[in-house]
């Protein structure tokens, strides 16, 4: 990775260059074709041109890599009132983490990725420029160049789409790579026509609108806001006063200048000369309100609405010198997708007809369905977010079905991931699987099988854990998993580093032989089902709650409370997988997710430290963590995916400044943190409880606490749990069910009492018949472990330990208190020695005995150095003291 | 020759034997341990087999926490908690056991580890009665089969055997019993009974058994004060009287003098009138000796004389010592059995 950029300490003072080369009236953008930088102490100053590529300061003391496609002032005349508009490049670094091994080899130092990441902020503040940098492109074969000696160049092979390394297209990196181009160089270029309203053409030519505009919509990972504020800001050298000309841009349709004409070029530029010059005003205005509306949910709307609108200007218009930079690159598109578009491509084919360099075509893109939702709906906005298929605040029901259908996409998944590939068996899995057809199959891979098989439930927490994962899935991996790259239990998420490591086992373990063993399997703790049955409600509120802030790329807190054993950590993490796998197809923006648990560190502060390396792989103390994840959340990265953040058992975060709960809370409120807390804690009123306000009133109230399971619920969990094995009468499930809900609702306590009696039912049945648990396993089970065992133990012990407890109560009766001192209950002791006919035990013999019976509990004592006098309690009720010794 | 050997060798191989086969007693049988009552928390017993997943790969883990009740006194409880959620998770296979003697262990835990925890309970409680313990008496003393000198092992076992019979014998093990059944204390008898077995005696007698029964219940504080000075006697019971006039509270070294010099004016014939700090020199190997308590701890720096402390004998101690104490004077005794100075 490379740090050679560092930031510059410096003070740099930033001016343009020459006066503004031309004004967007409406916006009060005024548009420059350079940036002088002077660096304090410093005399020559730096000139930074559209086309350039530029450093920007970032965090974490690694400064940004991007192209400069445009600069401009607000107008606002205060200090960032300098904004520049650029195309983005990644840094190995900042690709996340877990994704980093997608690029299959080492990165260069000094490489960089073109980012195709739609919907990030493009728009920059200029005084965040530090400087010009070399950005050459490279052959995706060629060998990087021996560049030690060239620190300040980079190269770019491939491009980053947020899923996979890619190629860059080379078109477009020949026009934009190399030596800055300046807007007005060679590619000049016009449109053979002035600009048409494509609505017109299109409302008539296609029929098959909606089904488009659902799938464009669908794939709504637009530029939305990038290409709005492009089209705010028209930069452009044209020296013509702009005319009411609407310029619709369509972001993810670049065309190089120059290039061949294809299919959809030749359909767009058809559609093209339909336009009408003269399109309609009205709509003009409205789309122009749409575009320079603040982007309030830009994530939300597809693609295909975006909409830049610029003023016409006699028919040229400086745009394509951003397009022949290559800057305005989209998302990739399928083939499929992009012969979609052709109709609403734009020909470039024409670019260089004899235009002067400052004129430039003036590209209109508009999506035909758009322009239907205009002219049908008044208001512009309103009718976009309806027709959303996804829309933010889904009914239960479309989510619910949505789940369904993931459900159903992992059981299509199994039979495929099941023999063939071995990596994927850790992030799909079969949900279910019959056993018996699986035992059946070839006895070749033993281990393999029931690796896959027995893995079943497992399914949302190995996909959770991808990161920790995916290190072990290299290529070149052995199919049987090897014991070097299981990671240690308690730090999983940090597999790069030697950890040290379980041995295998020798033998491989014993699948479960009849139903009872399968179906204590299955109700382990550990095995996650395969929904979760109960928590419906809350689920779909976290899900919503998660999908909103992921959508919008906002931040946000939630806390969640309920008594252990309720599900809420396991809710969670089924969200946080719907979600992954969402984003997995393309329905959400990534995201990242990443899970702290207060009783997994030692201190407070470690929070910091465990959060910052989970993002970003660095190590460092709880305050320099806490510095630099500060530095993150507040400085803008438009880059960056969205962090959910949860975080169990939240009051041992508790400090006595509780900085780290207000740091953690604070966070999501910052504008470019694009964070999402989860905060889970078990009471309800934490927050008023031990919270001060300014803590309790950033978590906010949206709250939501689980209660304890009903016996219906928890019948249904183990039901579900079960799924068809049939190991238990429905009365003893029923009983079990009852007890612990009148209990405690312990989900957890209800698997272990069912574990427990399918054992004794093992046991019992090897001696006679009958398989299924029966109400008297269960009785036994909840027996064992509900019942106090006090008694039995005064029961069995010896007769001067009970003979001590008795004097202990005779001494409480003689006193009136529940408390004597050790002398005068000897006294009582030696009394009854004597009624008893035992001999007298001395004084040495009676302190044992009651510091034997106070070690185990039965007597509470004070430390033995107090001798005589130390105070003696019981700590059973007289009652079952006496009852247990008239029995014995 | 040949037996002084094996009995040398048999001295230090006796205590072993004992120690081996009460292991092996602990591991085979459930129900007979040394503590009387151990409380054993078993978590995931037996089941890493049927856990699925990662866990096929990696050797199932398991952690014996002895002493479990001090683990829940750690700070938040954070490794049973992790313990325990990685036990119920499906990562390393994983299970822990927690031996402790406290009955009350679960209320030591946190209600989010008490929700981990799987809830198995072990109860090795000693339950047997006293003919098992005769037996178990004689397993220990028993010399196995294979030892060397195959002669005295027969010759050891017979005895061993018509030990059990012996009506004393019985008798000393019956008390033992009584006061207490666990195996350290039989042990700790076995012991002292064992280490009176030389080369010139053989065999445990009866006799033994009876003189480590005693040396095990005697009364550690009846001794010392046998070996105390008269002085330092009659120190003990002006606090004696001390304690009975004011019920227990504590007293100084001022009033013990008092109360002494008081008692030396009335009655004493035989007592020397000690000065001053002879008698302190006195008092304070009383402290020395733990007999006497002082109420605050030592940072509190008052006055020698004036340091409040308690008296640690009981009457009754006290009068018994003064019946087997060698030459006591009789108004020393006197003074004793008076109800006031």
């Amino acid at each position: 990775m490379s740090r050679y950029f560092t930031r510059l300490k410096k003070r740099r003072v930033y001016s343009w260059i020459g006066g503004p080369s031309f004004i967007d009236r409406k916006l009060k953008h005024m548009f420059y074709e350079g940036l002088c930088i002077k660096t304090d102490g410093n005399t020559n100053t730096g000139c930074i041109r559209p086309g350039h590529y530029i450093l920007i300061e970032g965090d974490e003391d690694r400064s940004y890599v991007a192209k400069l496609l445009k600069l401009y002032d607000d107008g606002t005349g205060t200090r960032s009132s300098k904004h520049a508009e650029v195309q983005w490049f990644v840094r190995f670094h900042e690709v996340p983490q877990n994704k980093r091994k997608r690029l299959g080899r080492d990165p260069h130092p000094n490489e960089v990725f073109l980012y195709e990441i739609p919907n990030c902020d493009s728009d920059i503040d200029a005084e965040t420029i530090i400087t010009t940098v070399q950005v050459q492109h490279l052959e995706e074969n060629s060998p990087f160049p021996a560049a030690q000696s060239q620190e300040n160049s980079l190269y770019v092979k491939l491009s980053w789409d947020g899923k996979s390394f890619s190629p860059v297209n080379l078109d477009l990196l020949l026009q934009s790579g190399g030596k800055p181009v300046l807007p007005a160089s060679s590619h000049t270029d016009s449109l053979p026509k002035p600009d048409l309203d494509v609505s017109r053409g299109l409302a008539v030519d296609s029929p098959s609108r909606p089904t488009r505009s659902a799938r464009q919509q669908h794939s709504s990972t637009s530029k939305y806001s990038q290409s709005k504020e492009l089209s705010d800001r028209q930069p452009s050298n044209v020296i013509s006063t702009p005319t009411a000309r609407k310029k619709l841009q369509l972001s993810n349709s670049v065309k190089p200048p120059g290039s061949k004409l294809t299919r959809d070029d030749v359909l767009a530029e058809l559609l093209d000369e339909d336009r009408a010059v003269s399109s309609l005003e009205a709509e003009v205005t409205r789309r122009r309100a749409l575009a320079s509306k603040p982007s309030s949910s830009p994530s939300k709307k597809p693609r295909d609405l975006c909409i830049s609108l610029s003023p016409i200007r006699g028919g040229q218009i400086t745009q394509d010198h951003q397009l022949a930079n290559g800057t305005q690159i989209g998302p990739r598109l399928q083939p499929e997708e992009l012969v979609k578009r052709t109709l609403k491509r734009e020909s470039r084919a024409e670019s260089t007809e004899g235009e002067t360099p400052s004129k430039r075509k003036d590209s209109i893109k508009i999506d035909a369905p758009l322009d239907i939702l205009i002219e049908d709906g008044g208001e512009v906005g309103g009718p976009v977010v309806a027709v959303t298929p996804r829309s933010r605040r889904k009914s239960a029901q479309v989510s619910s079905a949505r789940i369904q259908q993931q459900l159903n996409y992992l059981n299509r998944k199994q039979s495929t991931d099941f023999d063939v590939d071995d990596d994927e068996e850790d992030v799909f899995l079969p949900t279910k699987k019959d056993l018996k057809s699986s035992s059946e199959e070839e006895s070749e891979s033993v281990t393999g099988r029931r690796g896959s098989r027995s893995a079943v439930p497992r399914t949302p927490r190995s996909s959770r854990k991808a990161p920790s994962r995916t290190p072990a899935k290299t290529p070149n991996k052995t199919p049987r998993r090897t014991p070097s790259k299981t990671p240690v239990p308690r730090t999983p998420r940090t597999p790069r580093h030697a950890t040290p490591s379980i041995p295998s086992r020798t033998q491989p373990t014993r699948k479960p032989g009849n139903v009872l063993e399968e179906a204590r399997a299955r109700l382990h703790v550990s095995s996650v089902p395969e929904s979760l049955p109960c928590r419906e409600q809350e689920f779909q509120d976290i899900f919503n709650f998660v999908e909103s802030k992921v959508m919008d790329g906002t931040g946000g807190c939630m806390y969640i409370s309920g008594v252990p054993g309720t599900g809420k950590t396991a809710t969670v993490h089924e969200v946080i997988r719907c979600l992954h796998h969402a984003a997995e197809q393309d329905e959400l923006p990534s995201f990242c997710f990443i899970e702290i648990n207060g009783m997994k560190m030692t201190a407070p502060h470690q929070a910091y430290v465990q959060i910052l390396q989970m993002l970003t792989g660095q190590k460092a103390t709880a305050e320099h963590a806490a510095a630099l994840l500060e530095k993150r959340f507040s400085t803008p990265a438009p880059k960056r995916e969205t962090t959910v953040l949860l975080v169990d058992e939240l009051d041992l975060l508790w400090t006595r400044k509780q900085n780290v709960m207000y740091n953690l809370f604070d966070w999501p409120t910052r504008r470019q943190a694009k964070l999402v807390v989860l905060a889970i804690a078990n009471t309800m009123d934490l927050p008023e409880r031990i919270m001060i306000n300014r803590v309790a009133s950033r978590l906010g109230l949206t709250r939501m606490s689980f209660q304890p399971y009903s016996y219906k619920q928890l019948q249904q969990i183990i039901t579900s749990r079960l799924n068809r094995v049939r190991a238990f009468e429905d009365d003893a499930l029923q009983l079990v069910s009852r007890k612990v809900a009148a209990l405690s609702g312990d989900a957890r306590r209800c698997l272990d009492i069912c574990r427990r009696a399918t054992e004794i039912c093992e046991f019992s049945s090897q001696r006679s018949g009958s398989g299924l648990v029966a109400m008297s396993h269960v009785m036994e089970a909840l027996d064992e472990m509900f019942s106090s065992p006090y008694i039995t133990a005064i029961r069995c012990a010896s007769v001067q330990e009970q003979i001590f407890l008795k004097a202990v109560i005779a001494e409480f009766r003689r006193l009136g208190l529940e408390e004597a001192t050790f002398q005068q209950v000897f006294r009582q002791h030696l009394a009854l020695c004597r009624v008893e006919g035992l001999s007298p035990v001395c004084m040495s013999e009676g302190l044992t005995t009651c510091l034997r019976l106070g070690a185990c509990r039965l007597l509470l004592l004070e430390s033995s150095h107090r001798d005589l006098h130390l105070r003696v309690r019981l700590n059973v009720s007289q009652d079952d003291v006496l009852y247990a010794l008239k029995e014995g | 020759m040949l037996r002084e050997r094996f009995c040398h060798q048999k001295i230090p191989g006796k205590p072993f034997g004992v120690e081996s086969q009460h292991k092996i007693f602990n591991i085979c049988s459930t129900h007979i341990r040394m503590e009387d009552d151990s409380n054993a928390n078993v978590l995931v017993p037996s089941h890493d087999k049927a856990i699925p997943g990662d866990r096929s790969s990696s050797r199932p883990v398991v952690f014996i926490l002895d002493e479990f009740d001090l683990f829940a006194h750690h700070k938040n409880q954070t490794l049973l908690y992790n313990l325990f959620d990685v036990s119920q998770s499906a990562q390393t296979p994983v299970a822990v056991i927690g031996l402790t003697c406290r009955l009350d262990v679960l209320e030591l835990l946190e209600k989010r580890v008490k929700s981990r925890f799987s809830h198995r309970q072990i109860h090795l409680l000693s339950s047997f009665r006293f003919k098992q313990y005769l037996e178990i008496f004689k397993m220990q003393l028993s010399l196995p089969e294979d030892f060397t000198d195959r002669r005295f092992a027969e010759e050891w076992n017979q005895n061993i055997k018509s030990l059990c019979e012996d009506r004393s014998v019985e008798d000393v093990l019956q008390k033992h019993f009584c006061s207490s059944k666990d195996f350290r204390s039989l042990h700790m008898l076995l012991m002292l009974a064992l280490s009176r077995v030389t080369v010139s005696h053989p065999a445990i007698k009866p006799t033994d058994l009876l003189e480590a029964s005693r040396l095990c219940t005697m009364d550690s504080k009846a001794n010392i004060l046998h070996g105390l000075s008269v002085l330092e006697l009659c120190l003990i019971i002006a606090m004696k009287h001390l304690s009975d006039i004011y019920d227990g509270e504590p007293f100084n070294f001022q009033m013990v003098h008092n109360e002494f010099q008081k008692f030396i004016q009335r009655k004493s014939h035989s007592v020397h009138n000690f000065e001053k700090p002879v008698v302190i020199k006195a008092f304070e190997h009383l402290h020395q000796l733990e007999l006497i308590k002082p109420m605050e701890g030592p940072s509190v720096r008052t006055q020698k004389e004036y340091q409040l402390v308690k008296l640690l004998l009981d009457n009754s101690q006290i009068m018994d010592a003064l019946q087997k104490y060698p030459q006591c004077p009789t108004d020393v005794k006197q003074w004793a059995t008076s109800a006031f100075g």
